[in-house]
């Protein structure tokens, strides 16, 4: 655990898709320490919190870390106007993430803005890397050509077939399941996506760690707002999303 | 370089700014970010008899200069808290306050007991958490109520006892002047103010327990008024606190009569903010010529 707080420069902005931003900021102290599954807390100018958004890519050479992120109100929307060249203040890296280093081949399975988690992660699997992503149609697809650059397979699914194939994630994930078993899968997208994941993975025991959202205060642990509710050792506890999570082992999250 | 100390219910705090209950945990994740021993203090963590898991998520919302929340005293319980916490904090050459809690007034008794053998430097008595069906508002609403669980917590403890009201009365003034009659040594307030947010599109509350407490500096003004009227009717030392965010606002809540401030909700926006009050009122006394900071406590002077 350590993270930092300061203000670091926007390098480089892109839209992805409709209110989907990219942003590339140089913080060599958090690039150093960073691993794929963690946050940073963005400033977010003129709102008393802080806005968790999840760490897309990690660049230990050029010191700089990735975010995608989508505009979902009025906090994500005044990030989204920093521009190029300009200070973003933010603090991390946060939280725990993905474990990685036990399993030889995975599978990630990401919906809409939860799909940017997985980017590290097929970057760290590389061909042994099976990642479905989700959307709602051809026009909200991003990352795909980030996840294939890495030696991944991709399998894109929309819900109304406009782009890849149609449906649900969870049908696709079933079918690669089956295909061959990955060591583990990992996921990240709306909750009730994730039930199914986790049910898919249950039933073919393999095992799975999961990406939650919730709304956070500190984001390093010390408020204890953002509870999940979770078992461990058979007792029933309120787990924090921010210093806990955000990922989980599923087999610990109460849905 | 001013003398910073100050003196409250004759517990000595290296500086007048103290971190909040409830937002600052037991101190090791700001750890992370600065020492500990620059803070005037720390108040823990709400602790009660027995470990308490808290409320459902969401816990949390925000709102215009502020946020509202539920958390509902979620902690592991007072014994946990001697054994695992205490010892690590008593380490960081930092005053320490061990916030309080319990859903009777003999629950509040008991952890106060427990707390009298150990070397924490004073208690802190929530009788105004109002994130919590049994205890905390609970008893803070009204005097007699207030009244009831000082007396049986100050007969528990020699410890400093300050009472932490809440803003959520009548009259704050009759309930601190109640806890004083029972012989409570400080009072520290706001605690937060009684809140709701509603998501127009699931014609849902925010929040899991429909209802949460406002923090921030949206509440900074009643705080700052509340402070001066108890302090203008009672004998012992004010802690003020609420929505403070700057050195200025620091200032201006001692000058409203606190001996010394906490501060929350501003460490989410920016974690560093106690460091940067304790410079900032540095730099102030110096500018304005204050060799103590001790000397502002209380100096407005009424129209």
């Amino acid at each position: 655990m350590k993270y930092t707080q300061g203000k670091y420069i926007l390098v480089s902005k892109k839209t992805l898709a409709k209110e989907i931003y990219d942003f590339e900021i140089l913080c060599p102290d958090i690039a150093e320490v960073a691993v794929a599954g963690q946050f940073v807390n963005v400033i977010a100018d003129g709102y008393t919190l802080r806005r968790p958004i999840s760490i897309c890519g990690i660049d230990k050479e050029k010191g700089t870390i990735r975010i995608v992120f989508e505009v979902r109100g009025k906090g994500t929307k005044q990030i989204a106007k920093i521009n190029e060249g300009e200070m973003i203040d933010i603090l991390g890296p946060l939280g725990k993430g993905f474990p990685m280093d036990d399993y030889k081949t995975a599978i990630t399975v990401g919906g809409g803005i939860g799909t940017p988690p997985m980017n590290e992660i097929a970057k760290h699997f590389g061909e042994n890397c099976r990642s479905i992503s989700g959307f709602r149609n051809a026009a909200a697809v991003i990352l795909q050509d980030d996840l294939k650059s890495f030696g991944a397979e991709t399998i894109l699914c929309t819900d109304d077939g406009s782009m890849g194939r149609k449906g649900f994630v969870t049908e696709a994930l079933k079918d690669e399941v089956n295909k061959k078993k990955p060591d583990v899968i990992y996921a990240c997208g709306p909750n009730v996506m994730i039930k199914g994941v986790v049910d898919i993975a249950k039933e073919a025991g393999v095992p799975c760690f999961i990406s939650l959202e919730e709304r956070m205060g500190c984001g390093i642990g010390a408020c204890l707002v953002c509870a999940c509710r979770t078992v461990k050792n058979g007792e029933e506890y309120y787990a924090h999303v921010c210093k806990d999570g955000p990922v989980f082992n599923s087999e610990e999250v109460i849905f | 370089m001013a003398d910073l100390s100050v003196k409250v219910a004759g517990v000595d705090f290296k500086n007048p700014v103290i971190v909040a209950s409830g937002t600052f945990g037991y101190g090791r994740e700001y750890e992370e970010l600065f020492p500990l021993s620059v803070l005037g203090g720390i108040s823990t963590k709400g602790t009660t008899g027995v470990k308490r898991t808290g409320n459902p998520s969401p816990r949390i919302a925000e709102t215009p200069s502020g946020i509202l929340n539920s958390v509902g005293l979620q902690n592991p319980g007072i014994d946990y808290f001697i054994a695992n916490e205490l010892p690590y904090l008593k380490t960081k050459d930092t005053t320490i306050v061990a916030n309080i809690a319990g859903s009777t007034p003999e629950e509040c008794a008991e952890v106060a007991k427990k707390l009298d053998s150990t070397d924490v430097d004073m208690i802190e008595l929530n009788i105004s958490c109002p994130n919590v069906k049994q205890g905390g508002a609970a008893f803070g609403t009204s005097c007699e109520g207030a009244a009831a669980v000082t007396r049986i917590v100050r007969n528990a403890t020699k410890k400093p006892l300050m009472v932490k009201l809440s803003p959520n009365v009548t009259s704050i003034v009759d309930i601190a002047k109640a806890v004083e009659a029972e012989g409570a040594d400080a009072v520290s307030l706001i605690n937060t103010l009684l809140g709701m947010r509603i998501d127009i599109n699931t014609r849902r509350p925010i929040l899991k327990n429909n209802v949460g407490g406002l923090s921030g500096p949206c509440v900074f003004p009643v705080a700052v008024r509340m402070v001066w009227q108890v302090a203008n009717a009672v004998g012992i030392d004010v802690v003020g606190m609420g929505g403070i965010a700057t050195y200025e606002d620091a200032i201006e809540m001692m000058m409203a009569g606190a001996k010394a401030i906490q501060i929350g909700t501003v460490l989410f926006n920016n974690p560093y903010a106690a460091v940067d009050i304790v410079n900032g009122m540095n730099e102030w006394c110096d500018k304005n010529g204050v060799r103590n900071i001790g000397e502002i406590s209380g100096t407005v002077k009424k129209w």
